[in-house]
Order: C-alpha cells, then structure tokens, then sequence
C-alpha cells in the first residue's frame, strides 16, 4: 500500500514573527523555516504504518518555492522513500494547494494521503478537507489514531468535548493532530545521506489546475497590546485587586 | 444578501458558539437563514426559530445526517448554497471539519475564525497562533466564513422565525460513524465558563492537578483548563486542553497556576478579560499577559485563595 504525506515549510514553532515595516505582510526574510510540526506527525505516521508492514512505499510531497527542498530533506532523513517537490513562486492558499495536491495524488495514486491539520503559519486548517472534496473521497480529520486495514481505515478524532470513531474506505484523506504520535528526531548522518538523495521537482503550471489568488492580504498587524500588569504581593492583594478593581469577584 | 449558518446542536439546544455565528451575520447584514441537519430535529429546529435575528430555520432530517458527516452534508450545502451570498459556522470541531469540502466543491476560497467583520467582503482572522491578525478580502462569489465564537457575543432568544424543509442528499458512502465519546459533563463547561483555572506541567501528576485545583474550581463555579504539556503529560484529559490546537476561550477571569506559557497556550486564551498568573518562576512568559501575577508556590497560594474565597 502506497502513502502520500503532504508537507509544508514553515516558521519555525519557536521564533515570534513580526509584520513587515509597512504592514503589507508577515517578515519572515531572515527567520529560521522548518517543517509544519502537524505535517511532521504526518510523516512518523505514514513511516510507523510502513514499519508495521502495513504500507510498502512512503511519499512526500511539498508545494512551495524551491527551498521547500529542506523540509523535504528532513522528510527524506526521517525515512519517506521519495519526494516531490511541487514548485511555484506563488502564495499558495489551501484551494490552490489542495487543487495541486489533488494532480499529485491523481499520478501518485496513494490508499492514503496524510496531511497535518493545520499550518502554523496561516492556521487556516483547509487543505485536507479540500483535498478530500476534490477527490470525492473521505475525510478522517483531526486524528489521534488510526487504524489501518487493506481496504477500510478507522479514524479517532479529537472532537469538542471528546472523540469520535469514524470508518472510511480507501482511498481517503487523513489530517493528523499532535496526539497522534510523536515524530523521531533525525539523526544527523540521515540527514546527510537525504541531502544526496534526488527530489523529483514538478512546475506548478504543468499540473493544469487553477492556481489564482482568491483572498487579497489587505493588512498584517500585531494584535492590540493588553495593558500592562501588576505583581501583587500575596493572596490577600490579588483577591481586593479582583473584587474592587477587576470586580470579576463578588 | 443572504447568510446561511450551518447550525451545531446536540439535537435538544443549539450550541452558544452558533449564536456567536449569528451575532457574526448581523454584523454582515441582511437575511440570515439557520441550517439545521440531523435526525429528529423538531426540538432544536424550535430553538433554532427563537433566535432573535434568525429570519428561517431550514431543516434537513435524514439519518446520514445524524452524526454530521461532513461527506453526506456537503453536497446538501453545495446544492443549497448558490442561494446565498455567504455560508457560514462557528470555528469548532464541526464548522472547521465540514466548512472547508463545502467551500472546495464551490471552488471559493475559505475564511477561516474570522474575529472581525470589517466588511461585507473583509474580515480579520488570527494567524501564527494569534501572534498577528491578518485583514483579508475575499474576491469570490460566494463566502465561506467560519467564526471564532469567542470574538462574538451569543445572540440571545427573541425571534420567530419560519421553518422549512429542505430534501435531504442521502448518504454519500464515504464514511460510516462509528462512535462518539463525549467526557461527561458533571462539570462547567470549558468553552463558554464564565471563570477557568487552568494548570501546567508544575503541578506534577494527575493526582495533585485534581487535588489542587478542582476544590478552586468549585468554588469559582469554574471550568478546569490544562495546558498542552500538562495534557501530554497525562495530568488533564485533551478535552481540557486550551491553545493553538486546543480549545479557545475568552473568560471574565482565566487563573494560570503553574502556567509557562507559551505562544501556543497563550493563542488559546490571552483574549480573557481578566488574566492572573501564579508561578514560582518571576520569568515565565506567561506574566507579561497577566493582569495580575503573583510570584509564588502554586501549592500553598492556591489553597491560601481557595480558603479566603
């Protein structure tokens, strides 16, 4: 069974991104980029499904500009056995993502494609239900579990308030959630052998799909600053501080 | 100028975050018409008709709809939806599974937790964890908005709207529920709680997070909140995980005892009006969003406060 896991390159989780002087978008020239950590568990996921003797071959695929070549490499180093590259220098919101997505998994041919439930960049959380629409296939979103069969795949989801178990028939769509797994930390000599191995590179204008802009980025700004707080000495201060100042106490 | 919300229920109550969805539209203006979809929907459609800017309640019954599969809803909102200007739903498990296919099958791009409503085709949405907000403008024909509930009061009951029924798609034979486990609910609910007191990773095991911090939870009539590392850690269950891939929330009073807080937390509920940090580590992060801070033992200060409420 073949696996394709959709990966993103993205700010790194730990750096605070600022907007542009002008506030016509997020800076983001200098910052250090790294894989989108749900897209990570993505990958561990598909990697555990093959080490299980469940998948036979692990796919991964990145739409972005040329340097998404590191995030793939990472997805190399951990263990996929191949990797695109869907290159364009456009902004790709999810609908002309998953539109891509959807030419490569039509080549590809995958039982299942995993993809992190949301990018830490836009936190929009689109792309895999629109990719599952756009394959007229299921959607197993939000996972904390999976479990995999040769024809069937059943899907723990975190809900509001709880889980939720649904079967679906493969082919289908899956976006994982943190809770799913944990991914293994590269080794440094993987990630020196991934950087000798090939990465197929496709131009996003030959996979014939509609890739224009829908949304405008008007502004990008920091949201208004809190006031500042106070220290208080002890209990007894914060309790008259939340009843006669706050007044969110009786 | 119409707006249809896809409505959350629990077959009896509409979910409050729906209202907020509501109080979204209005701020759109023009017709607002409620979706309702499920299996046995007299009891909420009536609810549903209450709801005072709610113009129609539309009812789709049908088992394929019970457990609100979004393979079986989408076609029912794609084949509905040229009808309106904008389709609409709350940001929760939900509104963010199913709102995406149906904006996909329309070929329209999708706004996703809009906080603001600028204006009829501009809206203000968190990104990177709600570090920044992005002001974005839609171009296409139709709109498809989820809404971040926390940013919209509910609106309340006050209406009489009509119902009407609409044939149901069927069941698309794409997934098959098979069960849900919702935690019961002896508790104040996480979402809308008036008060939250959420702890961290120094509470130190499942045991002490109970032990410390639900006798203050109860008397606060609060709900309990846990942060990602204390959920991993096995000290709250993920349901009481508030954050970037938690729960958001946006209480009176959020208490953070033993709270680091991260970006990812902090994404989950720096928009509460009043916020009080206990930590004993002055640096944490999490003091330069707390209204008030107290440097101190999470163990003996949250007692001492418990005592004296």
């Amino acid at each position: 069974m073949k696996l394709l896991v959709a990966i993103k390159r993205v700010v790194d989780y730990n750096i605070k991104v600022r907007p542009k002087a002008d506030g016509s978008d997020v800076d983001i020239a200098t910052v250090k980029m790294s894989i989108n950590p749900f897209d990570e568990v993505a990958v561990e996921e598909a990697l555990r499904l093959k080490e299980a003797g469940i998948a036979t071959e692990v796919v991964a695929v990145a739409v972005g500009t040329a340097q998404s070549q590191d995030v793939l490499r990472h997805a190399l180093a951990m263990g996929v056995d191949r990797a695109i590259l869907v290159e364009t220098d456009a902004v790709t919101e999810p609908l002309a993502t998953a539109k891509l997505l959807k030419a490569v998994v039509q080549r590809e041919q995958p039982q299942l494609t995993l993809i992190g439930k949301q990018a830490i960049d836009d936190d929009a959380a689109e792309t895999g239900q629109m990719l599952a629409a756009l394959l007229n296939v299921g959607q197993g979103t939000f996972a904390s579990k999976l479990e995999l069969t040769a024809d069937r795949v059943v899907v723990t989801r975190e809900i509001s308030g709880g889980q939720e178990k649904v079967s679906l028939p493969l082919p289908a769509v899956i976006t994982t959630d943190l809770r799913l797994n944990e991914p293994r930390y590269v080794k440094l000599p993987n990630l020196m052998q991934a950087k000798k191995k090939p990465i197929e590179t496709l131009k996003s204008s030959d996979l014939g799909m509609d890739q224009a802009p829908r949304l405008k980025l008007l502004r990008v700004a920091e949201p208004p600053a809190r006031a500042p707080g106070v220290k208080v000495s002890g209990v007894s201060e914060l309790l008259q501080k939340l009843r006669n100042e706050a007044k969110v106490l009786p | 100028m119409t707006i249809l919300i896809v409505a959350e229920h629990d077959h009896h109550e509409l979910k409050p975050a729906t209202r907020s969805a509501v109080t979204a539209a209005m701020a759109l203006g023009g017709d607002i018409h409620l979706l309702v979809t499920g299996h046995g929907l007299e009891k909420v459609a009536q609810a549903a008709a209450k709801v005072l800017g709610v113009t129609r309640v539309r009812v789709a019954d049908d088992l394929a709809y019970a457990h609100g599969l979004p393979e079986n809803l989408a076609p029912l909102l794609v084949r509905i939806a040229p009808d309106y200007t904008t389709v609409m739903a709350a940001a929760d498990s939900f509104g963010k599974n199913l709102l995406p296919r149906v904006a996909a099958l329309l070929d329209v791009a999708m706004v996703s937790e809009i906080t603001q409503v600028v204006d009829q085709n501009t809206f203000v949405r968190p990104i990177y964890a709600g570090n920044l907000n992005a002001t974005v403008q839609t171009t296409d024909a139709i709109k498809v908005l989820t809404v971040r509930a926390t940013s919209f009061p509910a609106a309340p009951d006050g209406g009489a709207a009509a119902i009407d029924t609409l044939p149901a798609t069927g069941d698309a034979g794409l997934s098959t529920w098979l069960s849900t486990e919702i935690q019961p609910t002896d508790r104040v609910e996480l979402s809308t709680a008036r008060v939250v007191v959420s702890g961290g990773r120094a509470l130190g095991s499942a045991e002490q997070f109970q032990q410390v911090l639900a006798p203050l939870a109860a008397k606060l009539n609060a709900a309990l909140g846990a942060t990602r590392a204390a959920v991993d850690a096995g000290y709250a269950p993920n349901e009481w995980q508030v954050g970037q891939t938690g729960m958001v929330v946006a209480p009176d009073l959020y208490i953070a005892v033993g709270v680091s807080g991260a970006v990812q937390h902090l994404a989950g509920m720096k928009d509460s009006r009043v916020i009080v940090a206990i930590n004993h580590d002055p640096d944490a992060p999490i003091f330069q969003w707390a209204d008030y801070g107290l440097v101190a033992d999470l163990f003996e200060t949250v007692k001492e406060l418990e005592h004296n409420l």
